[in-house]
């Protein structure tokens, strides 16, 4: 693999850009492998790629329906940050976040970490109290978080209302350094990277069925054929409770729709990204001036990728009272992703009752920010079986009653 | 967006004056049941992709629970019937049947 560099782009430069190589194979399948991760989401190549990188496994496929980074790996918007409330949820997103700090270097790729700082505006006594909490709570996890006024919120973010005609800002809690990243450059990113040591990333190969022998995963049937794998992790989001099916075992996970808009593009008015969980809206800048717009999910089963009309009315409504100036904004696209949504809104991350089969699902509506941190603890946990970061994540949790309980916590989990 | 017939009233009832109301025909296990049996009474969900019953409330209308039979692939609505029953009623399983041959869901199909 060729590195980029400055000096890679003055070279191609002076011949046309004529000897940019691809960025990753696009192989057919082997007959056999180590590992077999399926979906090429950015957890599913995260999870790839320090297999390589941290346990020298690189016999390693990662197999995708679609395209790669075309799951909520490509339609998020791309929030950054590790401010939760329960330990291991600190752990393993704070661990994910300081690894997004030098992942454009790690990977030779720059996938644009921008560490602008998060904030999460506090609209009711209620908010205020929680949100004070999971500051403290942040102290003794050593991650870097603040309760700040609402005139500490207004100097950092100037379009803010603070006075809104129903819910006021009466403070925020704020992470300096959280932010956003490029989401698709972080699936590429790590395919490259995984391509460069010789994995095999199969696109457009679906999944049909998970084989197994005496109670032990052998490999799975693919629209591309069989393929046998000594080890299999599920790692599909949206689509976890089809492939538990399929390895025959059920899950606490509902699929459930989360929509997004961005706007045209604007000057540039908002150097911070701003949740107002209370009303369920949340608004960033992307670098391009687009406003970068999510709100709630749906409440109801979804496969379909869109989302219902007045979910997106609701979220752009409550926008509008935090921040006026964007109410003649155009909008200019719009879309769904289908999000794992568990009972205590926390992941997955787990052996399973098939041997030698693991999942990593159930990120919800909150995964992009986690993709380093899950894809060094899920290998971990396959290479090793079992890891310090995921072994609070099992899927025996909700069984024996030691939730992770991330959703009173936080409301949304974005 | 979905629209559904509330069994009640007969209104033609669009999305936003439901509340939908997750997986219909739970069995319920409380205190004193086991631990698998409570994990999947609370937890545990179908999470179809294709033919799906749920329970919906009809909030901002009659205000009553009752049970609508969907595809989670397509949106469509198959039917609804009323809330005091623990399995769909024939009928609406012979129209599933036409229109989605092989479906099954739990124990009905
Ligand atoms: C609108 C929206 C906004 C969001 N905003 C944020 C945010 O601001 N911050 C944040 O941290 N998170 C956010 N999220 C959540 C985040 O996007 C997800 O948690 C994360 O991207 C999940 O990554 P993944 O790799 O697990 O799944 P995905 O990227 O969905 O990848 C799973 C892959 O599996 C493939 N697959 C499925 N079935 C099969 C099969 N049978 N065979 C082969 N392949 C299969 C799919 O095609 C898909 O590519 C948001 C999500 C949405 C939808
Ligand atoms: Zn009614």
């Amino acid at each position: 693999m060729k590195r980029y560099s400055a000096f890679a782009i003055a070279r191609e430069a002076l011949r046309f850009h004529s000897g940019w190589e691809r960025a990753w194979r696009n192989p057919e399948p082997k007959k056999k492998y180590d590992v077999i991760i399926v979906g090429a989401g950015g957890h599913g190549l995260a999870t790839a790629y320090y297999l390589g990188r941290n346990f020298g496994i690189t016999n390693v496929a990662v197999i995708e329906k679609g395209w790669l980074g075309g799951g909520n790996t490509g339609r998020n918007t791309t929030i950054i940050r590790s401010n939760y409330l329960q330990d291991p949820s600190a752990a393993i997103y704070e661990k994910a976040r300081s690894l997004y700090e030098n992942l454009s270097q790690d990977l030779n790729y720059n996938v644009m970490f921008s560490p602008r700082g998060v904030m999460m505006l506090a609209q009711t006594h209620h908010e205020i109290r929680g949100y004070q909490r999971t500051a403290h709570a942040n102290a003794l996890q050593g991650v870097t978080t603040e309760f700040i006024s609402p005139q500490k919120v207004k100097e950092l973010c100037p379009i803010i209302n603070l006075d809104g005609p129903r819910y006021p800002v009466l403070g925020a809690l704020w992470q300096p350094r959280g932010g956003t990243a490029r989401h698709d450059a972080v699936a590429w990113g790590y395919a490259r990277a995984c391509s460069d040591m010789g994995m095999d990333i199969i696109q457009q190969c679906e999944v049909k069925a998970v084989r197994q022998n005496d109670g032990k995963v052998v490999g799975v049937d693919t629209t591309k054929g069989a393929i046998d794998g000594d080890k299999l992790g599920l790692v599909v989001a949206g689509h976890s409770g089809v492939l538990a099916d399929m390895a025959g075992f059920r899950l606490p996970v509902e699929s459930v729709a989360l929509q997004a808009l961005v706007s045209e593009p604007i000057k540039p008015c908002m150097d911070v990204v701003v949740m107002a969980n209370t009303v369920h809206g949340y608004m960033s800048q992307s670098d391009k001036g687009e406003m970068v717009i999510g709100g709630g999910a749906d409440g109801y089963n979804n496969y379909t990728q869109r989302g219902s009309f007045h979910h997106v009315e609701e979220t752009v409504r409550a926008l509008v009272e935090t921040f006026p100036m964007i109410s003649r904004l155009k909008m200019l696209r719009w879309w769904g992703g289908i999000v794992d949504m568990t009972g205590d809104r926390s992941p997955i991350l787990s052996k399973t009752p098939l041997e030698n089969c693991f999942i990593n699902c159930g990120w919800g509506t909150g995964g992009f920010k986690a993709i380093p941190g899950s894809g060094w603890g899920m290998a971990e946990l396959m290479a090793k079986g079992q890891s310090s970061l995921t072994e609070e994540f099992t899927m025996s949790r909700f069984k024996d009653g030691k939730f992770i309980d991330e959703s009173v916590a936080a409301g949304v989990a974005h | 967006m979905l629209i559904f017939e509330c069994p009640y009233c007969g209104v033609h009832a669009e999305e936003s004056e439901l509340s939908p109301g997750g997986e219909a025909h739970l069995k319920r296990f409380g205190p004193g049941s086991d631990d698998a049996d409570f994990e999947s009474y609370l937890f545990i969900r179908e999470n179809p992709k294709g033919v799906h019953f749920e329970r919906w409330r009809h909030s901002n209308g009659c205000g009553k629970w009752f049970h609508a039979a969907r595809c989670t692939m397509t949106l469509e609505v198959f039917g609804t019937y009323v809330a005091q029953t623990f399995e769909p009623p024939q009928d609406l399983k012979e129209k599933i049947t036409a229109k989605r041959p092989g479906w099954s869901w739990r124990d009905f199909s």
